[in-house]
């Protein structure tokens, strides 16, 4: 029984396909980034798993239960939006409240004036109360309690938002780029908080963001959304280490993976240039070979040939951008500090069995090293 | 960084250049100044001091009464009617186009398409002249040839001489005062509307609000404040100072039962000449609508902005 759902949904705004057939499965507990290009239907994805928005087709299901045709109420997720989206006339203690205020309380016991004295109403207002201080001092906001959103900061105002979601446990968890207005150092701590947040509440948990190293840091499977399409769903290690598809292998990863149009020959060699690189394949023709810039480095004996343009300082390492072969392919390579960095021409190696493979589609290649050693 | 460079320009400056500054500054408000004083605050203060005096038209001499003529206003019947039809028009006309307004705005805010239509529709009248409407509005009206009684008298009901009689002829007006304001208030809602995040009607569907009832307590009523508050003290100052239906259509009649606040101002002034006492009424209509005013910036907008 999974946490959150998604089976083959498609949506279509006029002529631009927003979601082309996507299929995803959250296990309960499990949190689960999906990571993609802004317009990319990531958050068209999440809203229609809300209930905000009607998918045209496909199904969702919230905890075993098919919830398609259910609204957002009826669904039991909890979402944190982008604005925070908290009612600005409420204190932060109303606002955490209004989830158990719409959940516990019959439409009598709300309504105004009546409702107080409503048989039932005060010991239920009493309680909800009780649980939404609860909430807010879990989150470090029990001395804000009566304050308005105005009156807090940006910090302060997504924490509320956060307590607002968690206050009625819900059975999914649903955030949409709640850290993008955050500032960097700020960011860096609430994403450690709400790692946390989701290992104590437990709910399956979808995650949406444009930012890789949210999605890297903090999620147990990645979910890469390229076009409107789930490209590959994987642990963070192997969506970076293990890109099914070119298009993941560029979109992930900072800087971008080198490009190397490469050729492979009727015995399976590859060659860049002519030159074979001690790299073995059963696919034909032209194909690219992706590698990380960390996965180069300058060598004597390396197979590829390449000239330094200019060096950029990180810190702890440094990049060095440049040109390899005859067709000058823009490569980038990182180093570490303190490295001899090369001045001019150089021969550059790369570790086969970090390398990648894709055929002209953009899927991956199977790649065997050294199997066609050059002869 | 930008404020840093301004403040370095602006170190070194002679005394004399700041000086020149503030003198420039002084030249460049003097038309708004000007005008400001020449076209509003003269009058007013005008106004003010011939209230205390009995002047009038043509008359050779001017004497200063002191609160002769209010005195005379608290004993005048006849101001006394204009000042209660003043308020029974303003009670129905304001609570009615502002309800009615917001009513509309979120029916036509609900809507797919034909919004802009609905709108245009409803804000006919606030762009339509006032007299020559009225004149429609009087055959609209008229007990024999009108179509309000001739429909009325299709279902078997004998219709009331809408603006000849004084039962019914302010509730007439403030029908038609209903008629010319809901449009103005209605775009103003909708504007209110269309500020309202979407975002916010969101959440508050995923924190489990069912009903739209909820939903427009929760989140609409609540963020329409601001709009609510200014639609409030708007149209009340707008229907405190009704004037022009009155004028084409009843003239304060019949018997005085359509009489209002500034037709009486009007009449004693510029049918009597009695400047004097007309002012006077003038300063009981500006202290009306100070009030208002005061209500909203002291009493409400701290209730409606939550920043």
């Amino acid at each position: 029984m999974a946490g959150i759902t998604i089976q083959t949904v498609t949506k279509r705004f006029g002529s631009v396909t927003a979601l082309a057939g996507v299929s995803l499965d959250v296990q309960p507990g499990e949190f689960v980034a999906l990571v993609g290009p802004s317009g990319c239907g990531k958050t068209t994805l999440m809203r229609i798993v809300a209930g905000i928005e009607r998918a045209d087709s496909g199904r969702i299901g919230i905890a075993g239960r098919d919830v398609t045709d259910l609204r957002a109420a009826d669904r039991d997720v909890a979402m944190v939006f982008q604005s925070y989206a908290l009612y600005p006339h409420l204190t932060v203690a109303q606002n955490i409240a209004v989830p158990l205020l719409m959940r516990r309380l019959s439409a009598a016991q709300r309504l105004p004036l009546i409702g107080a004295v409503w048989p039932g109403s005060r010991a239920a207002r009493r309680a909800i109360r009780q649980d939404a201080a609860q909430a807010a001092a879990a989150l470090g906001l029990g001395t804000m309690l009566d304050r308005r959103p105005a009156q807090l900061s940006g910090g302060q105002r997504q924490r509320v938002a956060l307590a607002r979601a968690i206050v009625r446990s819900p059975k999914a968890f649903l955030m949409d780029e709640p850290l993008s207005n955050l500032d960097a150092a700020l960011r860096v701590q609430t994403r450690r908080e709400i790692v946390e947040i989701h290992r104590r509440v437990g709910a399956a948990t979808l995650y949406v963001t444009h930012d890789q190293t949210e999605a890297l840091t903090m999620a147990d499977r990645v979910a890469v959304m390229l076009g409107g399409e789930i490209l590959q769903v994987d642990s963070p290690d192997r969506i970076y280490a293990d890109p099914q598809d070119l298009r993941v292998a560029t979109f992930i990863g900072s800087p971008r993976i080198n490009t190397l149009p490469v050729e492979a020959r009727a015995d399976g060699a590859v060659t860049f240039d002519g030159e074979p690189l001690g790299l073995g394949t059963p696919a034909q023709g032209a194909l690219t070979l992706a590698l990380r810039p960390e996965d180069l480095r300058p060598d004597p004996a390396g197979p590829l040939q390449a000239v330094a343009e200019h060096v950029e300082f990180l810190g702890e390492s440094l990049l060095l951008h440049g040109r390899v072969g005859r067709g000058e392919t823009p490569v980038t390579l990182r180093l570490l500090r303190g490295s001899l960095v090369p001045q001019a021409a150089f021969r550059l190696a790369f570790a086969p069995e970090r390398a990648l493979l894709f055929d002209p589609e953009g899927r991956r290649a199977p790649l065997r090293q050294a199997a066609h050693a050059d002869v | 960084m930008s404020d840093a460079a301004a403040a370095a320009t602006l170190r070194p400056r002679s005394r004399a250049g700041r000086q020149g500054e503030g003198l420039a500054g002084l030249l460049l408000t003097l038309p708004a100044s000007l005008s400001y004083i020449v076209l509003l605050l003269a009058p007013t203060l005008a106004a003010v001091l011939l209230a205390f005096t009995d002047y009038e038209l043509g008359a050779p001499s001017i004497r200063w009464i002191g609160l002769e003529n209010f005195a005379e206003l608290a004993e005048d019947r006849g101001f006394q009617v204009s000042l209660r039809n003043t308020l029974v028009y303003v009670g129905i006309v304001a609570p009615a186009s502002i309800a009615g307004a917001l009513a509309l705005a979120l029916l036509i805010e609900s809507l797919t398409r034909g919004r802009a239509l609905f709108r245009a529709v409803f804000f006919l009248p606030v762009v339509s002249l006032p007299v020559a409407m009225a004149t429609a509005w009087q055959y609209l009206l008229h007990p024999t040839i009108g179509p309000v009684n001739a429909l009325l008298r299709d279902i078997g009901i004998a219709g009331p001489a809408w603006l000849t009689s004084s039962d019914t002829v302010l509730l007439s007006l403030a029908f038609i005062g209903i008629w010319e304001a809901i449009g103005f208030n209605l775009v103003l809602f909708l504007a209110g509307l269309t500020a309202i995040p979407r975002e916010l009607h969101h959440a508050a569907e995923v924190d489990g609000v069912k009903s739209a009832w909820e939903r427009f307590r929760l989140v609409t009523w609540p963020l329409l404040g601001p709009t609510t508050l200014f639609v409030v003290t708007i149209t009340m100052i707008r229907s405190v100072r009704t004037f022009d239906s009155v004028a084409v259509l009843t003239q304060g009649g019949p018997n005085r039962a359509s009489e209002v606040l500034l037709y009486t101002m009007y009449t004693e002034g510029f049918t009597f000449f009695r400047l004097g006492y007309s002012a006077a009424i003038t300063l009981v209509f500006l202290v009306i609508v100070l009030a208002l005013m005061l209500l909203q910036t002291r009493v409400l907008d701290r209730r409606v902005h939550y920043g």
